[in-house]
């Protein structure tokens, strides 16, 4: 500290300039990253579309780009993608807005010390993880049930990809509802409501915004998660709404090809751009929604 | 407040008997609490799963052997070192970036379009699918910089998938430092650079850790974006340098889990067990390097 007091008055100016500028410059960083997400996956899906029309890249109804003959329509991986997102939201939203309310309003201070980190665990464990559980435990399950389920399934991955982003929900929830001012409760036992009464027709309406946009972001990690549907999901890209059939996801597809070492300049190179810039877009749109609700919706107390 | 009083109308229109509204309260308090315990039901089951398969797969040879055809011989060894070379290099790269970048953001950054178009970048990054960012490496770092299909390539590959993490929890870290301590620092006549590094980081430490740390068990776990940048399925030799080709525990336990032979499915459970000690010693490392700093701070 001595040292640097007596430091003359120019240098330190100067110093702070440099500093400066370092900074600006690891700023700048993000937003290369941007640009260079959005040059690179956009060379490649342009050049895919010089080979491949538009039109049939959105409406036929085959993903056989690696088959003679080849058909590029990511209708298949798509509807993949939609199984996947149902499933796992059919697990994900309820228990975890179940679970935000309880630990909300419900839980005792102590029971809410445990259970709160627990969740947290839950949501720090790799998705490899959870791509095993879904192909070694949560299938057999299910064949067990249905036994003409195939080894893999949509339905295996989707409620392994909804039990992770359970406490997605339910912490973003619960974060929503802890916003609540208390005297809206206060105000709603004051009148004689019960418990749920106050957590249903007062907190839950009044969190409303922050609710809608966990969903959103659960729904949009459901949409990029990977590892799991690529364990149990299968690869067979199919237009099917049977969650006992093998599928294939957008992500599945990009792992399969990326597995088999492709080469720059291939056609299984361009495509997996391409269906790398769909997956981008979705995921931007649903962000960028969520984030919309809430400030749209953002009621101050 | 309109909610309350059609409620209230509806309940003098159409009086509900106390009892049923007291019943149903009681059976979504159960449903309710049954949502929340659902979660460690689960985890637990998960965890109980996974040690009942991999336990007895787990020895000192299985931690020192190469992968192999056969399951008894198979080991670990190649997978542990290059998710721990992938770790360091990562954390290296991006903890200086992501911690640089918040520091911009919060102290020196004026409030202009700029930083804004940086803050919402920022946030949109880290919600973009980790899939995305190796399509980003395969494309900018192994072809077009020619690093090839190496550990470096995956180390900055993955330190731009968890640099949005740790700028966002940093800037929370540096965004509770209170105000009373940095106003103080420049009435002592110091430069911003001398608070920063003074009493802002000082402070702001434990969080910005907490946060990187955060970050990198994410990264430790991740599997999906290295596969796109080309980790090796297989390995036979210890990767040396940063050079290298290499393998990480998540995608050995991916390849593991795929193979047709049963026996396998036990090795990637023991896999498994591994890369969630690793996970639970990194999270130890960040409680106690928090409660180190923490105490310092009390001082």
């Amino acid at each position: 500290m001595k040292k640097i007091l007596f430091e003359s008055k120019s240098k330190m100016q100067k110093n702070e300039r440099v500093i400066n500028k370092i900074l600006i410059i690891l700023g700048v960083i993000s937003i290369l990253t941007t640009i260079g997400i959005i040059l690179s996956l956009a060379e490649e899906t342009i050049q895919f579309f010089r080979s491949v029309s538009i039109v049939e890249f959105f409406t036929s109804t085959k993903w056989t780009p690696m088959f003679e003959p080849a058909n590029y329509g990511v209708l298949p991986l798509v509807m993949g993608t939609f199984l996947i997102v149902i499933f796992s939201s059919v697990i994900s939203i309820p228990i975890g807005l179940g679970s935000a309310i309880y630990l909300s309003e419900y839980a005792p201070k102590k029971v809410r010390k445990i259970l709160k980190p627990v969740l947290e665990i839950l949501a720090g464990i790799p998705s490899i993880v959870y791509g095993y559980f879904a192909l070694t435990s949560i299938t057999p399950l299910i064949r067990s049930i249905f036994p003409n389920a195939s080894v893999f399934n949509a339905l295996s991955a989707g409620i392994a990809v909804g039990i992770m982003t359970i406490p997605m929900v339910s912490s973003l929830s619960e974060d929503a509802m802890m916003a609540v001012p208390d005297s809206l409760r206060l105000g709603a036992y004051a009148l004689g409501s019960t418990k749920f009464e106050v957590a249903t027709k007062i907190v839950v309406p009044a969190a409303f915004s922050g609710i809608a946009a966990s969903f959103i972001l659960a729904i949009s990690r459901a949409i990029g998660e990977t590892m799991i549907v690529a364990m149990a999901a299968g690869s067979t890209p199919k237009l099917t709404l049977n969650p006992l059939e093998s599928i294939q996801t957008m992500t599945g597809y990009i792992v399969q090809i990326s597995l088999g070492d492709v080469p720059a300049g291939s056609i299984g190179y361009k495509t997996i751009f391409a269906v790398g810039t769909l997956l981008f877009f979705i995921t931007l749109i649903l962000n960028i929604l969520s984030r919309n609700i809430v400030r749209k919706y953002r009621r101050a107390y | 407040m309109s909610v309350l009083r059609e409620d209230l109308v509806r309940l003098i229109d159409n009086p509900v008997s106390l009892q049923r509204r007291k019943i149903k309260n009681k059976f979504f308090h159960v449903v309710l609490f049954l949502c929340t315990i659902f979660g460690v039901v689960v985890l637990a089951f998960l965890l109980y799963d996974i040690l009942k398969k991999g336990l007895p797969w787990l020895s000192v040879d299985f931690i020192k052997n190469f992968p192999s055809r056969f399951p008894k011989k198979s080991g670990i060894y190649p997978a542990l070192l290059g998710s721990l070379m992938l770790i360091l290099l990562t954390t290296v790269i991006a903890f200086p970036i992501g911690v640089g970048t918040a520091i911009y953001l919060e102290e020196y950054a004026g409030n202009n379009r700029f930083t804004e178009l940086i803050k919402l970048n920022i946030a949109n990054l880290a919600g973009v699918p980790s899939i995305i960012y190796g399509m980003l490496g395969l494309a900018v770092f192994v072809r077009a910089l020619g690093m090839g299909r190496s550990i470096l390539a995956g180390s900055f590959t993955m330190a731009l998938l968890i640099l949005p993490i740790i700028i966002i929890s940093s800037q929370e870290a540096i965004r509770s430092v209170p105000g009373i301590l940095k106003q103080a620092s420049y009435a002592l006549g110091t430069t911003k650079w001398q608070t920063v590094t003074g009493v802002i980081l000082p402070y702001a430490i434990p969080g910005i850790l907490t946060g990187t740390i955060l970050a990198v068990s994410r990264a430790l776990g991740e599997a999906a974006p290295l596969i796109v940048v080309g980790a090796l399925s297989y390995v036979s030799f210890a990767p040396s340098s940063v050079m290298d080709s290499f393998t990480t525990l998540p995608i050995q336990i991916f390849n593991w889990a795929s193979m047709p032979k049963k026996e396998f499915q036990n090795v990637a459970a023991a896999g498994i067990i591994v890369l969630l000690i690793i996970l639970l010693a990194v999270n130890a490392i960040a409680i106690i390097l928090r409660d180190k700093y923490q105490i310092r701070m009390k001082d």
